[in-house]
């Protein structure tokens, strides 16, 4: 599904680089990153979402060579095969939890918003137990309510990568399994590839791999 | 509902105090050097037809302005009157026709215009119901006038007294309305006129009363002297002139020293004008002869001074908006950086995201180009009242 070899990255003036000699993810796989804060966790996750782009290495995932792709090609990968989830949800606080679930399909013409859609999003709010507050505003319901419109929105588009960075950072121990068995179970279902970055490592029993990223990560000495 | 613009209506709706304060301050910001254009070009306008229809006026010496001005607009100017005599006076020259106006009183806050038949010939006013003027206490009104009063032919009009503590001044006449002029777009619709005959009657040159007899009315006569009767103001006057008690009217003195607001005269060609601006333009003339379109330019060159002062001002507070709301732009900008950035990841592409952006501005300007558009609107077809109101 993913395959990385001999990936560089580095961002500009900074110290901080990235260099992954080999990963391989497979299909429906549920991975855990762990690491410390400033490794390149998240970094990792844009390099798979095609956000950044590497210097140097190979990086296919679903069987996309994502450094040959352009700007366009690398949106409309992002729009076809990633989900993303992230640790302040960051959702819209001017648009409802529906409009807030279906905002992939309001940015991105190619995406077509039609009744199946709206038959999804049903679906998925009733299985994350939030569809009583479809019409609601974001800021009438909770942090556990919110991480699961998160989620929602990431997984409405029916995305083959499932990305979630620190999903569960901002929630209480309860909120934090519940987010994450969530996430395992609707990627089982839909089959989707699963890369969750964690602080928590009472979260990762339920994961199939766990890779440090610290392992990869490298300080470069400049003059 | 296309999603870009679903995105910026409820962004505009969820703020909507931020929303409805950048639209007012954009409408201002734009409505301020449109509508003193437009109350400009307006006031030109409205003042240079009807100086152009209006050839020359006569009146007492002093502002060429008030004389104009009252003349053309029948404003209660604190100006000396000239008298009959004038009239007859520039009727005698041959060269023109003078048609008085004696404007003092009001009626229900309306000029009550003193003048002669001539005046609806010479402005072309049209009759739209009842008739002309036929007798003394007859009033005319403006179609403005007979709307906001809902008066029509048949209807009583009372003058306004000049002072309502004035226990020995004016009584008001009450007028019969015989007639209501046709709109003309001008400051006759909202006149009241009467012949210059009733005019004297309310300002209490003329009146009628009861016939007193010495012999049986001692007690109101003061003396007797032949069949000249002078009774005290104990005698009652009738405030209205009827069939019944018309005959009982009369002046005392000298009718052609009644006094006369102003005179518009009507050269019969250009010549006799010529000539009769020269005879009046002397030191010892107690007239002075105007053109009211040499006065309406004199006026506008300085409305025209004033508005460049305006304009800068304008200009400067325009700029002073557009930096600001270029600051509440930028603002909200950073403000919503990672809504963009979110935006981003989930696959937007940063033209739809400018394109969200770029449709709130226009949207702004939008609403607020229609506010404009509309309180324009409103200005154009109000805007004899307004430029009255303001202006004259």
């Amino acid at each position: 599904m993913i395959q990385i070899q001999q990936l560089q990255f580095s961002y500009p003036k900074s110290q901080f680089r990235l260099h992954i000699p080999d990963l391989k993810i497979s299909e429906s796989e549920k991975l855990a990153v762990i690491g410390p804060s400033g490794c390149g966790k998240t970094t990792l996750l844009n390099l798979i979402s095609s956000i950044l782009i590497p210097d140097q290495g190979t990086l296919i995932s679903c069987g996309i060579n994502l450094k040959t792709l352009d700007d366009s090609q690398r949106r409309a990968y992002r729009i076809s095969k990633i989900g993303f989830v992230f640790q302040e949800f960051e959702l819209i606080d001017y648009l409802n939890v529906r409009e807030n679930i279906m905002l992939p399909y309001y940015i991105n013409g190619t995406l077509q918003l039609d009744k199946a859609v709206d038959e999804r999003t049903r679906e998925l709010t009733k299985s994350m137990q939030i569809d009583q507050y479809l019409n609601s505003r974001i800021d009438q319901i909770s942090q556990g309510e919110r991480q699961r419109v998160a989620i929602c929105r990431a997984l409405l588009p029916q995305p083959q990568i499932l990305l979630a960075d620190e999903p569960t950072g901002n929630l209480d121990p309860v909120n934090k399994q519940l987010i994450r068995d969530l996430l395992i179970e609707h990627a089982t279902q839909t089959k989707a590839t699963l890369i969750m970055v964690t602080h928590d490592d009472s979260l990762l029993d339920q994961f199939e791999r766990t890779i440090d990223i610290a392992c990869f990560h490298e300080v470069v000495e400049t003059a | 509902m296309n999603g870009v613009f679903r995105l910026t209506f409820r962004y505009l709706a969820y703020n909507r105090l931020k929303t409805v304060t950048l639209i007012l301050c954009v409408s201002l910001a734009l409505l301020l050097p449109v509508l003193l254009q437009f109350g400009v070009s307006q006031f030109e306008q409205d003042l240079l037809s009807r100086a152009r229809s209006t050839p020359l006026i006569a009146g007492a010496k002093g502002s060429r302005f008030d004389l104009a001005l009252q003349s053309m607009y029948f404003n209660q100017a604190d100006r000396e009157s000239t008298n009959m005599l004038e009239v007859e006076a520039i009727e005698e020259t041959g060269y023109a026709l003078p048609i008085p106006l004696v404007l003092r009183f009001t009626a229900q806050g309306a000029p009550v215009v003193g003048t002669t038949l001539d005046y609806f010939e010479f402005r072309k006013l049209v009759m739209a119901k009842g008739s002309n003027l036929k007798r003394l206490g007859d009033c005319v009104i403006g179609a403005n006038l007979a709307e906001n009063l809902q008066l029509s032919p048949g209807d009583q009009l009372m003058s306004d007294p000049l002072n309502v503590f004035d226990l020995s001044g004016t009584y008001p006449l009450k007028m019969r309305v015989v007639g209501v002029l046709e709109k003309s777009g001008s400051a006759d619709d909202d006149a009241v006129f009467v012949d210059v005959h009733t005019e004297w009657i309310i300002s209490g040159i003329g009146h009628g009363h009861q016939k007193i007899n010495a012999a049986t009315n001692k007690d109101l006569v003061l003396k007797q002297e032949g069949s000249t009767t002078i009774a005290n103001a104990a005698v009652p006057q009738f405030n209205e002139v009827t069939e019944e008690n018309i005959t009982s009217f009369h002046f005392h003195g000298d009718t052609e020293t009644f006094p006369v607001s102003s005179i518009i005269v009507i050269p019969f060609d250009k010549k006799s004008e010529v000539l009769l601006l020269g005879m009046y333009d002397s030191d010892t003339s107690v007239l002075q002869l105007i053109r009211p379109i040499e006065i309406v330019n004199e006026l506008m060159e300085m409305v025209f001074r004033v508005k460049q002062l305006f304009d800068m001002n304008t200009f400067l507070v325009s700029v002073s908006v557009g930096l600001l709301l270029c600051l509440v732009f930028l603002l909200s900008l950073r403000l919503r950086k990672r809504e963009r950035q979110t935006m981003f990841q989930l696959g937007c592409s940063r033209s739809t995201i400018w394109k969200l952006q770029l449709t709130e501005i226009l949207f702004i300007v939008l609403a607020s180009l229609i506010i404009v558009l509309v309180l324009t609107l409103v200005c154009r077809i109000y805007a004899y009242q307004i430029i009255k109101f303001l202006f004259i």
